[in-house]
């Protein structure tokens, strides 16, 4: 039914059963995967926020843009392989076959791992050339911009690991099918979010 | 094929069941215990901000007779005493203690969809707690600048908590937003997918949908106040400017450079303004059904009244630069946010008419919850209509600082919300402990209360008027105040002390009819709605016994023509019309006739 038809509903005419033998849930899926669909509108807002934040900031006079570090064009590499292998995982739970789901899904933690310490790196680069968070509001925003970022990515790897875990003590792949659905999905998601920073960095 | 919830499968809902006295009462998966646990620490910790009220009024009352506490704690007080009521007290009580016990029972599922989700959310929330409460006890003490920790006042020298206190702050706000949001996802998820087999959307009961519209703002407006509290704890830990302006403080220029306090405003609002709904819609649910139980009467426009809930919660997302006027903007802005501010007040509005058209004609019975639920019908009005004066520039402006703003917000989002909490903890004191409360007791503190109000707030509308200035330690003197706003100032505090002191009957109420109360049976009002048909009261872990009940109608079939009793349950099918025996409806647990 759809959402307006639903809310014009006079409930007080019907009486009786409405629906079939069993509970519906408003959406037709699991409710893992409602509430990640819900975490990640929490998780754009926040960062719909820092952006505004960031133009509204932008726009001060002391701001000094920050020419970003060619290494994240490599990081970015990074995290759309990270992004493409965990897809691979799904693809492949999706198939009778169970073969390299292993290899899938321990690659694409293994390069969101990487591009992590990617991100580190470029904060140690950017340090050492004497690119402080305090010496400029631009500054600031690259270190808690991909700072953000890099945490719910944190997030992410932890739920990844728990899934890890129970794969190497030998679950089925079958089993771990929604956490890998629900891990490439929020990859996917975070992948955009990346992009987006990134772009915004870049062009100011 | 639609998705079967887990809680119907074969396997069932696997339900964690507690092995020992820890796992039952302290670290439980149970809603029902997290409900009373999220309640108690609310409580309690809104005990201490009622109490930093008592402090400042008998400052502001009797300026020269104390000397309890001297400005920076009149400020400390101020501040401590706005943030936990609205977020430590309000929110949690409502959300994470009504929200909790209600949700499952009313949608009749076995319990929350992610119990150790759960169970986290109310340990982090007893976390921030203590933080918070840890910044009584630090160097410097909490902090002073207001509930609205405004940079870069804040963080500043010459605000009291300017170095260790805001940093507490703003770390417990930071933890409270992540309790919150793991609590959030619980509901919302729990609503959308656990909802018992014919139970739609719309036969929800408001508790229910006030519940659902309210953590889906939460769960947007939280994130404004975590941005904006996480880009200040840069600025005050690490230096950094994104709200510090080039700042001098006490004749030493700091080391801020260009930044602007203004966006924080912006960010701070942003989730300001939907949390006052967050707190509001909550209690229109809850009151809702009060209403229409005691009146024993369907609640007049039910879909009306979902509608409203969702205007209320879309349009409270712009309308929070009207927090904002005299920070100055555009003259178009101010047009703009007085407008929206004005249209929200027609779906809020029109709520108070079906309120007031469920009373109408109804075999109303005035019992404690009732008087509470309708005593919040009068404050919830006069704070609304103070709300049309301030939604406009032109009178915002002269009136902003003064005590008509503290009038209003306390009339619309402190005692309204309160009354409100009164009218549901008695309304579902019974199903929660399995007895019944005392109710002259329970009128005598809604008389007191009530009234006390009134006694509190109108006066202070007058003081606003003079021009007495909010946030002041003491008054001095002026050309302006005439001396006896300094008696109408002692006045208020003598009925704020006798209002604090009432409350004390409420604790004294519940604690004695724990033991001492009659049994309440399942049922005592007569209720139509999910909750109070658990097959055991107090409901015992997973709820419904073997099976999850059935829906065949809505929440409010009160004096339907031609039943058989003037209410019928949720879970009765048509054809079997329930007779007085099966619903086990004890008429002498029917406060009303058995007082009047």
């Amino acid at each position: 039914m759809s959402l307006f038809k639903e809310l014009t509903v006079k409930p007080w005419e019907r009486k009786g059963i409405i629906g079939g033998l069993e509970a519906e849930g408003t959406f037709d899926t699991s409710p893992e995967k409602v509430a990640l669909v819900f975490f990640v509108v929490v998780a754009s807002v926040i960062f719909s926020l820092f952006a505004v934040s960031y133009i509204i900031r932008m726009e001060l006079p002391d701001w000094a843009p920050l020419a970003e570090p060619t290494q994240l064009w490599f990081n970015t590499a990074l995290l759309v392989l990270s992004s493409v292998f965990f897809q691979w995982a799904r693809n492949i739970t999706k198939t009778d076959s169970n073969k390299n789901v292993m290899t899938a899904f321990v690659g694409a933690g293994l390069f969101a791992i990487m591009f992590i310490a990617g991100q580190y790196l470029t904060w140690e680069n950017l340090q050492a050339e004497g690119f402080y968070m305090t010496s400029n509001p631009a500054n600031a925003f690259y270190y808690l911009l991909t700072g953000v970022h890099a945490v719910h990515l944190l997030g992410g790897l932890w739920v990844w690991s728990i899934g890890l875990i129970r794969m190497i003590s030998g679950v089925e792949a079958k089993e771990l099918k929604l956490s890998i659905e629900l891990c490439a999905f929020y990859w996917h998601f975070l992948l955009i979010i990346w992009l987006i920073m990134f772009a915004l960095m870049a062009n100011t | 094929m639609a998705y079967v919830p887990l809680a119907d499968q074969d396997s069932e809902q696997e339900l964690h069941h507690p092995k020992s006295w820890v796992t039952e009462w302290v670290f439980s998966q149970d809603h029902k215990v997290i409900a009373i646990q999220y309640g108690g620490i609310a409580i309690a910790v809104g005990v201490v901000a009622l109490v930093l009220s008592l402090l400042m009024r008998m400052q502001l009352g009797f300026p020269d007779s104390f000397d309890l506490i001297d400005p920076s704690q009149y400020y400390q007080s101020v501040t401590m005493h706005g943030m936990i009521m609205v977020v430590y007290m309000l929110t949690a009580l409502l959300l994470g203690g009504f929200g909790n016990y209600m949700i499952p029972l009313m949608v009749g599922a076995r319990d929350m969809v992610f119990p150790f989700l759960n169970m986290l959310s109310v340990w982090t929330y007893f976390l921030s707690v203590l933080i918070l409460l840890a910044s009584f006890f630090v160097t410097g003490g909490p902090t002073g600048a207001g509930w609205t920790i405004y940079p870069p006042q804040a963080s500043m020298a010459g605000t009291p908590g300017h170095d260790m206190g805001i940093v507490l702050m703003l770390a417990s706000l930071g933890v409270f937003i992540v309790a919150f949001t793991m609590g959030g996802l619980n509901y919302v998820t729990t609503i959308l997918q656990y909802r018992c087999r014919g139970l739609t959307m719309m036969r929800l009961p408001l508790t229910v949908w006030g519940l659902f519209i309210a953590t889906i703002l939460g769960l947007f407006a939280f994130p404004a106040l975590l941005v904006s509290a996480v880009m200040m704890l840069f600025d005050t830990l690490l230096g950094t400017s994104f709200f510090m302006p080039a700042v001098i403080e006490a004749g030493t220029p700091l080391d801020y450079n260009g930044g602007s306090p203004i966006l924080f405003q912006h960010l701070f609002w942003f989730f300001g303004h939907p949390e006052v709904y967050i707190v509001a819609l909550p209690a229109f649910g809850l009151v809702s059904d009060v209403l229409s139980t005691h009146a024993r009467k369907n609640i007049f426009g039910y879909r009306m009244m979902v509608w409203a809930l969702i205007a209320i919660g879309g349009l409270s997302f712009i309308v929070w630069a009207h927090h904002m006027y005299v920070s100055g903007m555009h003259p178009y802005f101010g047009f703009f946010f007085a407008t929206t501010t004005l249209i929200i007040a027609v779906p809020t509005a029109l709520k108070v008419y079906n309120w007031v058209l469920t009373l109408w004609e109804g075999d109303i019975r005035l019992n404690a919850p009732m008087y509470f639920a309708i005593g919040f019908i009068f404050t919830f009005i006069h704070g609304g209509l103070t709300g049309l004066f301030l939604g406009n520039v032109v009178i915002d402006l002269p009136l902003s600082d003064t005590y008509f703003v503290v009038a209003h917000f306390h009339m619309v989002m402190g005692v309204s919300p309160v009354l409100v909490l009164f009218a549901a903890l008695y309304h579902w004191y019974p199903k929660v402990t399995g007895r019944m409360f005392n109710e002259p007791m329970a009128k005598a503190h809604f008389w007191i209360t009530f009234l006390g109000t009134y006694a509190i707030y109108l006066p202070m509308h007058y003081l606003g008027f003079l021009g007495v200035p909010r946030r002041y330690y003491a008054l001095g003197e002026t050309d302006f105040i005439p001396e006896s706003a300094q008696d109408l100032n002692a006045a208020i505090t003598i009925a704020a002390l006798v209002v604090g002191a009432a409350q004390i009957l409420f604790f004294i109420n519940i604690f004695w009819s724990l033991r001492y109360g009659k049994k309440a049976g399942p049922n005592p009002w007569g209720s139509a709605s999910l909750e109070w048909q658990t097959p055991d009261t107090p409901p015992v872990h997973g709820n419904w016994g073997d099976e999850l009940p059935t829906v065949y109608r809505w929440a409010y079939d009160y004096s339907v023509p031609g039943a058989h009793q003037d209410f019928i349950p949720q879970n009765v099918p048509e054809s079997e019309e329930p007779t007085a025996d099966e619903q086990h409806f004890d008429p002498n647990h029917d406060q009303s006739k058995a007082n009047l």
